[in-house]
């Protein structure tokens, strides 16, 4: 039976990482059944799987577990309910109409009309080439999560002499794991003023291990012909350009790049999926439902969480919304009212809100454009404060949530409500 | 012993190659990189000249307008993708109109067919992203896009199946001539051969000095790119060429012909031939240069940025003659070098011919050279052909391209197969698009690992040196 398999479903997940693994369970025990995900890897899991630090948890389960325990206790459940899933499978199409082309060794092409669809596929690191970093093109320049599958799944060193472009998470975590490896990690360099990546990676991964962070910092050349040999880096003024005269030369064979994470919505940008240019995720609502009828989304493929127990928050939401959906018990008229971020908040999560979907409440994730001490964060329905919590210290970094109840956004009569922050002393 | 020993597996090289495959002769390429097109014809604009460009008279003019003719059947006849998807270029006031109307009457003397001047009007309809201020521009209908190393591995390897051999990793380090006889001490050992061809590239003069022939010199001039999403390939459908100046054609704004974009090259001379790096001003110099022509190039877009090095020569002009009897130069072949090399090849070997070497033809000379097809561009009935005799076309490693394990294995094992990361990127395009080998590149390198039976530490990214592992983990 070598493709041209054809099914029909009742829900079908892309993405058998935390998102999909938490929306499946959710939606099974909201009664849906006939659920299927789709898994690109060998395994079920996602991106936690190479992730063997600790410090994943503590908010969903009250205990820090590696990413590998984290993800199995989602594995586990899904065995448990005895959740469909397919490995080594590809989704190379979906469609407005909640038509999926997938692909697998073992089944061929496999064609599929869902009710309900979810988007769990998660996100991809940005790499050299988007930042257009000159130079030559030698090997031993990676992003940080290649060089992580490398080290922590194959048992393989991508380098000796490492220089890590970024602060993000991944990039803090692959110095410490690229040094207790043995290698030398000569420096992070992080172009932004703050760091990007979480306080406590920075305290645990870097401080810990004496390694340099340089804020305001970039790679201005890499260096070798066959291997890389050495990097250039260089000062950056307030508009992030190099400063010139501050160049140095740091001689290393490795390059690691942590620079950002991109939301992978090529099969949203092809159902016609409106993508917030902000996020570059889709545009979800109370449900975490897109802007196609039936297609829901939820983890980094609609915004870049820094905890994953928010993405297993978000995802529940996803598979409770999409069985409400399949069910029938899914409201959709015009009640309701938009999410906007107001004076130093870049996004808000969800962007559309209509109170008689909500279960008990809303978590509205959001992130910050910049560091802020002793501020307020305000939610406003016009001039009512709806919302108000003073906050010590805000980060780009770290990623801000407003929990919500029914009851509070019933009575919202704006057709906006806004985040902001006040009272901002910078 | 070879009859002809050809220099240099680029375009030139391996277009020589396959023309001498016609004939009954022993016949070896020897290339100093591991694989074919590893030089200029790997980082060029990948564009066949319509030949409205080159002076009259020269040697780039004959081979432009002839090489311009020949591309289409070549490339059905060896399976390579092309499109003639035509080029403007424009004119933003009254001296660039002089200029495309020199080009225009150049064109015509070159013998170069369906060439136009078209007014903005029909600029802006063919073309509505080319920026408003254009006032002209000299239409080539048979102006073309190609892949330029698609096209010399193609070649390559209807060389080879037709018998002629490939020496890589061998740098050629010594030449010299005893009783009509070529030694050629390389990295790899001796060859001898009876004749010899330099194709040397970028590096042809030195070979032309070993083989004490009339001096010149190859003068390396950089090119730099930036390569962008298939999402903003088709901002344009033409490749957007500014009027020339006496430093080259300007910067180009072109698809590609898998559906990319790209902006391209600026012309700065270099000292060091081997240094293929960018620069910050180079490609600052590119983005603004693109950006006079067309509207909508955002550095967002990039996925990534290259240099090439063009061979220039100092006398102007290809230089193909007979350094010492019994071998011939192709140097030079700086732009319309892609063009030119495939009409280039058949004149090389007539030049050998003069010189004595006899050419029988081979009645088992096979002409054609089929691809493997990738999963992506098969039917639905091929699909589901190949899947059912192998699985491995059901698993995609390259999320941005959606190329299988089957084609990635299948690229490994054709004669010439691939033996780096970038020998499978060039042949099935794995690691060539947005994320360029984020998630693919393990998976690659685990699968030539297996395919080559070598441990994961000796894969390697390109030449010797340029390893990706460095050893096990603690």
């Amino acid at each position: 039976m070598m493709g041209g398999e054809k099914m029909k479903r009742d829900l079908v997940i892309i993405g058998g990482g935390p998102a999909g693994l938490a929306a499946a369970i959710e939606a099974k025990k909201n009664g849906i059944d006939d659920i299927l995900i789709l898994e690109r890897d060998k395994r079920l899991g996602g991106i936690l799987q190479q992730c063997i630090h600790n410090g994943f948890g503590l908010h969903i389960f009250k205990e820090q577990l590696t990413g590998p325990e984290y993800a199995q206790r989602f594995i586990d459940e899904v065995e448990k309910l005895k959740i469909e899933y397919k490995l080594d499978t590809m989704v190379l199409h979906l469609s407005e109409n909640k038509h999926i082309a997938a692909l697998n060794p073992k089944d061929g092409i496999v064609e599929i009309d869902a009710k309900a669809v979810i988007l769990a596929m998660g996100c991809r690191e940005r790499t050299r080439g988007a930042l257009n970093i000159p130079g030559s093109r030698p090997a031993g320049v990676f992003t940080a999560g290649a060089a992580q599958r490398f080290v922590n799944m194959e048992g393989y060193m991508v380098g000796k002499k490492v220089v890590i472009l970024g602060s993000g998470d991944i990039g803090l975590i692959m110095a410490r794991r690229m040094t207790l490896e043995g290698a030398e990690v000569k420096m992070v360099v992080e172009l932004m003023p703050y760091s990007t990546g979480l306080k406590r990676n920075i305290v645990q991964c870097l401080e810990d291990f004496d390694i340099p962070l340089l804020f305001s910092h970039t790679v201005v050349k890499i260096h070798g012909r066959e291997r890389v040999e050495g990097v250039t880096i260089a000062a950056v003024d307030e508009n992030r350009r190099p400063i010139e005269g501050t160049e140095q030369y740091v001689e290393c064979d490795t390059l690691l790049l942590s620079v950002g994470l991109i939301p992978e919505n090529e099969l949203s940008r092809e159902a016609n999926i409106k993508l917030n240019p902000v996020t570059s995720g889709a545009y979800v609502n109370e449900l975490m439902e897109t802007s196609v009828d039936g297609i829901f989304a939820c983890g980094n493929v609609v915004h870049v969480h820094d905890l994953v127990d928010y993405v297993t928050e978000e995802s529940y939401l996803a598979g409770y919304g999409a069985s409400k959906y399949i069910k029938g018990e899914y409201v959709k008229d015009e009640t309701g009212f938009n999410t906007k971020a107001g004076f130093g908040i870049r996004y808000v999560v969800p962007n559309r809100i209509n109170p008689k979907n909500v279960k008990d409440r809303v978590n509205f994730y959001m992130r910050v454009n910049d560091v802020y001490h002793n501020v307020d964060l305000v939610v406003r329905d016009g001039d009512r404060i709806v919302y108000k919590v003073r906050r010590n210290h805000v980060s780009p970094g770290e990623m801000e949530n407003v929990k919500l109840s029914k009851d509070v956004l019933e009575k919202v009569e704006g057709s906006e409500l806004i985040f902001a922050l006040e009272e901002v002393a910078k | 012993m070879y009859d002809v020993a050809v220099i240099g597996a680029g375009i030139v090289g391996t277009s020589i190659a396959r023309e001498l495959s016609r004939y009954d002769l022993n016949v070896v390429v020897i290339e100093k990189s591991s694989d074919v097109a590893n030089g200029s014809t790997k980082a060029n604009s990948g564009i066949v000249h319509a030949g409205y460009d080159a002076k009259e008279g020269t040697l780039k003019a004959k081979f432009n307008v002839l090489g311009s003719e020949m591309y289409e059947g070549i490339c059905r006849e060896l399976d390579v993708p092309y499109k003639r998807n035509g080029s403007l270029v424009l004119a933003f006031n009254d001296e660039d109109l002089r200029h495309i109307e020199m080009l225009y009457k150049r064109g015509l003397t070159n013998g170069v067919r369906e060439l136009e001047i078209i007014d903005k009007n029909k600029v802006l309809s063919l073309e509505p992203n080319v920026q408003d201020n254009v006032v002209g521009a000299l239409y080539a209908k048979t102006g073309a896009i190609v892949s330029p190393f698609e096209l010399a591995i193609a070649l390559a390897e209807n060389a080879n199946q037709n018998g002629v051999e490939f020496m890589f990793s061998a740098e050629v380090v010594k030449v010299y001539k005893e009783k009509d006889i070529f030694t050629i001490e390389t990295s790899q050992g001796i060859v001898k051969s009876r004749y010899l061809v330099n194709a040397a590239g970028i590096f042809a003069d030195d070979i032309n000095d070993m083989l004490g022939g009339e001096k010149f010199r190859i003068i390396p001039r950089r090119g730099e790119y930036c390569l962008f999403d298939k999402a903003v390939g088709g901002i344009v459908t033409r490749t957007i060429f500014q009027t020339p100046t006496n430093k080259g054609k300007g910067i180009l704004v072109s698809p590609t012909v898998h559906g990319n974009l790209f902006v391209g090259p600026n012309a700065v001379e270099m000292e060091r031939k081997d240094d293929v790096s960018t620069t910050k001003e180079g490609l600052d110099e590119v983005l603004r240069g693109g950006s006079r022509s067309v509207k909508g190039i955002n550095p967002r877009d990039i996925i990534t940025s290259f240099t090439g090095i063009r061979a220039t020569p100092d006398t102007g002009d290809f230089v193909i003659n007979v350094p010492t009897k019994n071998a011939v130069n192709a140097a030079g072949i700086e732009s319309p070098g892609l063009t030119a090399s495939v009409a280039i090849a058949p004149y090389v070997v007539s030049l050998l011919e003069e010189q004595g070497l006899k050419l029988i033809k081979k009645g088992s000379f096979i002409a054609t050279r089929q691809n493997t097809k990738l999963f992506i561009n098969m039917s639905e009935d091929e699909k589901r052909e190949v899947l059912s005799k192998n699985p491995t076309y059901g698993r995609i490693i390259c999320r941005c391209e959606h190329i299988t394990e089957g084609d990635i294995i299948s690229a490994i094992r054709r004669p010439l197969g691939a033996k780096s990361v970038d020998g499978v990127k060039r042949r099935v395009r794995a690691g060539m698009g947005r994320c360029q080998g984020g998630f693919c590149m393990p998976r690659v390198v685990e699968i030539l690992a297996r395919e080559l039976n070598i441990p994961l530490t000796e894969v390697k990214k390109s030449d010797e040196g340029s390893f990706i592992l460095t050893g096990k983990t603690k």
